[in-house]
């Protein structure tokens, strides 16, 4: 039966179901059950915002705290999935990854191809992303396309918690390391769940909205920003289509061109900084594959070329919104052919 | 002979451990001629010198055992099992390698065997190791019996990595079934250990982590063994990880094409002819005659013959076709 | 003046529908619509389809314009006789109100319940009034109650009605009580046996067409009639390629042809349609679940069970229902219903006749049923 769960209750459950099939599915992060070896409660916390909370009690040998060394605990959930355990690491924020990046690009990523398809590495590595937090420069960051720069990752970044779920249990069962991104700002986002275990494939865009007049390509907080900018958009009249990347890599490129086919306009909207971020790799490939279609130039919506800034003010200039994506949805819509 | 035995191993595994450290001997010397002439693409890093570490620790492993080796693994890998023609395809960089031609010499790696890569990044290995113990304390607890072992290969320059060092406090954390082995030779590729390393002995710095430390003369294979052997049968016991320090030499430099301008006079030929791993094994084992010299000549010809036929087979052996570009990114569903 | 005013309301299709898009008129201002005539496309979140005038007259006003999400029993337009001032009909529409929806009807969840029988949770549903000779819904393979979308108000006005998802599918749980029609029909028996329904009418669809026909041969005095639309069971063929493509089908391109060919117009597969089946599919088990029923009941093109030899034995009242376009059970297999079965053939249709001629069906059903 579904009901309506947030968010991170998708995750919790995604977790809660694969530890109860699976006995190779452990997970290991700093405070995810939290008061490790203290004197009060145990399962404290249940991760900095209560994500994980209450595995524990259901899977106590599942769970282990980590020291804050992401360096040791992210190679060492590697190197237990290249000996035969299905590892979650949560590394908090996915900002931190500057301290365990070999790890992940230098390991993980290689270990199938540089042992010449003799090796799997079935890790996720949980991270929360994005801005909106009021967390500033280094807790807050969309770091999407430094991952899906590397071959061998595969990168994920839901919207819904009916993809959340999905795709986080696909993720699990994947024989591939999986960095997927939770928008913390989506974590109390509630939507229809089933109870019952269901994956999502990897690789496969989410169309939540139709429309004939321009394509609107976006993911994470971006896709609900997206859906905005359609509601405003349809006020004018004008049918937008919003397309839902969901995975980054691998990434379906071939529901955005479809929809770029039918429409013959483009908007990329990514939270991630502009320079070689999502949108530019979107935007480029429909460039490249589907130029004749377009009837007018693609446009971008990204937040300045600046670090988050902290201040409430300053932090929403950055984050891109709907208003901004339905101007931009408007400007392709005024040039170019007919 | 067995009456002439005075050694922790029987002859045949004596013997055994004879034809691992030749087979890593003479597949580096090889290696060391064939690159100086051409034949092989990229860069080598040998372990001629340092037999003893990789042999008197891996005699204490079996199969499900892992290990995370450095970028001077072929030692490793051959005491470890890894297949010898195989691995020289993959230095060849040639299909059928270890590799299928796609890692190269710096990470032959079989998971089989517990091999978990030669690793071109210094101290990564350590963390991988950890969680290779993780796993292998899942496994004992549920089918009981003595835990597999994992263990770390780092050198003496990769041991101030912050993934070496934030591994031994993990390891300890969480009582891991893992050995963290330092080969110190004495030089961070041309920098002197001491330059590099502040604390002059390993075991002090193992005991900041809170873990047992022990350090021997890597050059002695018997030293090695036995202190191995302390040190995993605490891991397998539950006991916990441990740092084992063996001091070593190498006999190439850090890579082929190393001039090693950085030695002092004298000291390459110094420690070929007074601190050879193999020949005082050769000598200990001869001396006391647990075994005969007809029988090291056996597997003398044995071991020059496999190396042959290595090289014939991985020269003859047909490069990866344009197609393997592409495979094995991603699973195929 | 304003009672010959007649408002075109959005209709509500099936049991969860609250709100309609308004697709396209297909007619214009100042048409005279006759009942049954559609009137306009709307999309629900299961399926684009025609909204038939419910009532004649003349289209003066189309109020919804193409875009327009609506709630269920908004003004889409009016008719009214041309004696009618524009003024009056200004007027009717400023003061229309949307009613609101009637008690209980709020949740989609409590529309629906749930039964465990043999072990297996079915979810199930009840409408209409609580006397008389239940009509009882039986989707076919890999469908869901779903599929009853445009039928179960129909029938709703007159008798009670029952609709379930089978074992397997829907959301009952992911679990068969055996994949053969003997096991299946035993099941829905006791399905109704839980609800106390000692008779209903069955009416089914390819395969809950021929567990239908199981049921009515194997429980006799438990059956009252049988409406059949495009039933398995009348014959051996069967496309493979929509059952095992089905089965087969991991992403919305690979399954968006397969269930084109339930339909005659392949435009009737909306993007929810495909994904609302992915879900289901995706869902633990399902797969192998369809897999294993597929492949004892049709197995490479062919039918494993000849129901319909045993339903004519059964001597129950039958009508047969068959879209002439039908892609998935060839339309033939009509010849074999029983003799005296009502038998008939709908242009414009494909496998998918109560979906894509809702009224026709719900018409044949009403007169079969009633009578």
């Amino acid at each position: 039966m579904a009901r309506k769960i947030s968010m991170k209750m998708a995750i919790n459950e995604a977790i809660d179901q694969e530890m109860t099939r699976d006995p190779t599915v452990i997970m290991m992060g700093e405070d995810i059950v939290g008061g490790a070896g203290g004197e009060g409660e145990k399962d404290a916390w249940g991760g900095v915002l209560g994500v994980t909370k209450g595995l524990y009690a259901k899977h106590p040998d599942k769970l282990l705290d980590t020291p804050l060394s992401e360096s040791a605990y992210i190679g060492a959930a590697i190197g237990a999935a290249a000996s035969g355990m299905r590892p979650i690491a949560e590394l908090m924020f996915i900002d931190f990854m500057g301290v365990c990046f070999d790890q992940i690009f230098n390991q993980a990523a290689k270990f199938r191809y540089m042992f010449g398809g003799k090796a799997e590495t079935p890790v996720v590595i949980r991270a929360m992303v994005g801005a909106g937090f009021r967390a500033a420069a280094q807790h807050s960051q969309m770091l999407t396309p430094i991952f899906t720069h590397i071959p061998g990752l595969k990168v994920v970044c839901p919207s819904t918690p009916y993809d959340t779920k999905g795709l986080l249990i696909q993720s699990i069962r994947d024989n591939d390391p999986v960095i997927f991104c939770e928008h913390k700002n989506l974590y109390g986002f509630e939507g229809d769940v089933p109870e019952k275990s269901y994956t999502v494939p990897l690789g496969e865009a989410n169309v939540p909205r139709e429309g004939k007049d321009v394509t609107i390509v976006a993911y994470g907080l971006m896709a609900h920003r997206a859906l905005e900018a359609a509601d405003l958009l349809a006020k004018d009249g004008i049918e937008a289509e919003v397309i839902d990347l969901r995975t980054l890599s691998p990434l379906d490129m071939d529901t955005v061109l479809e929809s770029v086919e039918k429409t013959g306009r483009l908007v990329c909207v990514d939270e991630a900084n502009p320079r070689c971020n999502i949108a530019t790799d979107v935007s480029a490939q429909v460039a490249m594959n589907a130029f004749g279609a377009l009837k007018a130039q693609i446009e971008m919506v990204a937040p300045p070329h600046v670090p988050v800034p902290f201040s409430p003010v300053l932090e929403d200039l950055y984050i891109p919104s709907g208003a901004q994506i339905a101007d931009a949805a408007r400007r392709t819509l005024a040039k170019g052919k007919t | 002979m067995p009456d002439n035995n005075p050694f922790p191993l029987p002859k045949d595994e004596l013997l055994d451990a004879y034809r691992r450290m030749r087979t890593i001997r003479e597949f580096e010397e090889r290696l060391h001629v064939d690159f100086a002439r051409g034949d092989i693409p990229g860069f080598v890093h040998l372990y001629a010198g340092e037999e003893a570490a990789a042999v008197g620790i891996m005699k204490h492993l079996w199969d499900g055992d892992h290990i995370a080796s450095t970028h001077r693994g072929h030692g490793h890998c051959i005491a470890k099992g890894v297949d010898v023609v195989a691995m020289m395809k993959e230095i060849y960089g040639k299909k059928g390698g270890a590799c299928e031609g796609k890692g190269g010499s710096m990470h032959i790696a079989d998971l089989s065997k517990g091999m978990m890569g030669a690793n071109g990044i210094l101290g990564a290995g350590a963390p991988l190791v950890c969680g290779a113990a993780l796993a292998a304390k899942y496994r004992a607890k549920q089918k009981g019996g003595p835990s597999d072992v994992a263990i770390s290969f780092v050198g003496d320059g990769a041991s101030n990595q912050g993934t070496f060092l934030e591994s031994l406090n993990l390891a300890a954390v969480w009582n891991l079934p893992a050995i963290f082995v330092v080969e110190n030779n004495g030089y961070a590729e041309s920098t002197a250990r001491d330059y590099g390393t502040a604390v002059d002995s390993y075991v002090d710095r193992a005991a900041g982590f809170g873990l047992p430390g022990i350090t021997v003369d890597g050059t002695d294979f018997f030293a090695v063994y036995e202190a191995a052997g302390e040190v995993i049968r605490r891991a397998r016991e539950g006991g916990g990880p441990s740092l084992l320090e063996c001091k070593m030499v190498r006999f190439h430099g850090h890579f082929e094409g190393d001039a090693q301008t950085y030695r002092a006079k004298g000291e390459l030929e110094d420690i070929r002819a007074n601190r050879d791993c193999l020949q005082r094994f050769t000598q200990a084992i001869l001396g006391a005659k647990a075994v005969s010299e007809a029988e090291l000549q056996a597997i003398d010809r044995d071991v020059l013959g496999l190396i042959e036929r290595a090289v014939a087979e991985a020269k003859a052996a047909p490069p990866p076709d344009a197609a393997d570009l592409t495979t094995d990114v991603y699973v195929r569903y | 003046m304003a009672g010959q005013i007649t408002p075109i309301v959005m209709p509500k299709w099936g049991l969860s529908m609250r709100e309609g898009a308004v697709n396209a008129w297909l007619v214009e201002e100042g048409a005279t619509i006759e009942v049954g005539m559609p009137i306009l496309d709307v999309e629900t979140d299961k399926l684009a389809s025609a909204v038939e005038a419910a009532d004649a007259g003349l289209l003066r006003r189309r109020i919804a314009q193409a875009g327009e999400v609506l709630p269920v029993k908004a003004l889409l337009g009016v008719m009214a006789p041309i004696e009618v001032s524009d003024a009056e009909i200004d007027a009717y529409v400023a003061a229309y109100v949307v009613p609101a929806a009637s008690e209980g009807e709020e949740e989609a969840g409590s529309i629906f319940q749930t039964l465990t029988v043999d072990g297996i949770g079915v979810r199930y549903a009840r409408r209409g009034p609580e006397t008389g000779t239940p009509v009882l819904f039986i989707h076919g393979f890999g469908g869901d109650l779903d599929n009853w979308l445009f039928n179960i108000d129909a029938a709703a006005e007159r008798s009670p009605v029952i609709v379930f998802d089978l074992p397997g599918h829907g959301q009952s749980d992911v679990k068969l009580p055996g994949a053969t029609l003997e096991a299946l029909a035993a099941f829905v028996l006791h399905f109704l046996d839980a609800l106390d329904v000692k008779t209903a009418h069955a009416v089914g669809h390819s395969l809950g067409g021929a567990i239908a026909a199981q049921m009515a041969s194997d429980a006799p005095e438990r059956i009252a009639s049988i409406a059949l639309i495009s039933p398995a069971g009348f014959g051996a063929d069967i496309n493979a390629g929509y059952t095992e493509g089905f089965v087969a089908a991991q992403s919305r391109r690979e399954l968006k042809p397969v269930l084109e060919q339930l339909f005659a117009d392949p435009a009737s597969v909306s993007r929810q349609m495909i994904d609302d089946l992915l879900k289901y599919k995706r869902m633990d088990g399902v797969e192998p679940l369809l897999a294993e029923l597929g492949a004892a009941l049709f197995k490479d093109g062919r039918q494993t069970a000849r129901t319909v030899d045993a339903l004519a034995a059964s001597g129950k009242p039958v009508l047969v229902i068959w879209g002439r376009d039908d892609r998935v059970i060839p339309s033939a297999h009509a010849a074999s219903a029983p003799a005296g079965a009502t038998v008939k053939l709908l242009d414009g249709a494909g496998h998918m006749a109560m979906l894509e001629k809702a009224h026709e069906v719900n018409g044949a059903i009403r007169e079969f049923v009633g009578g």
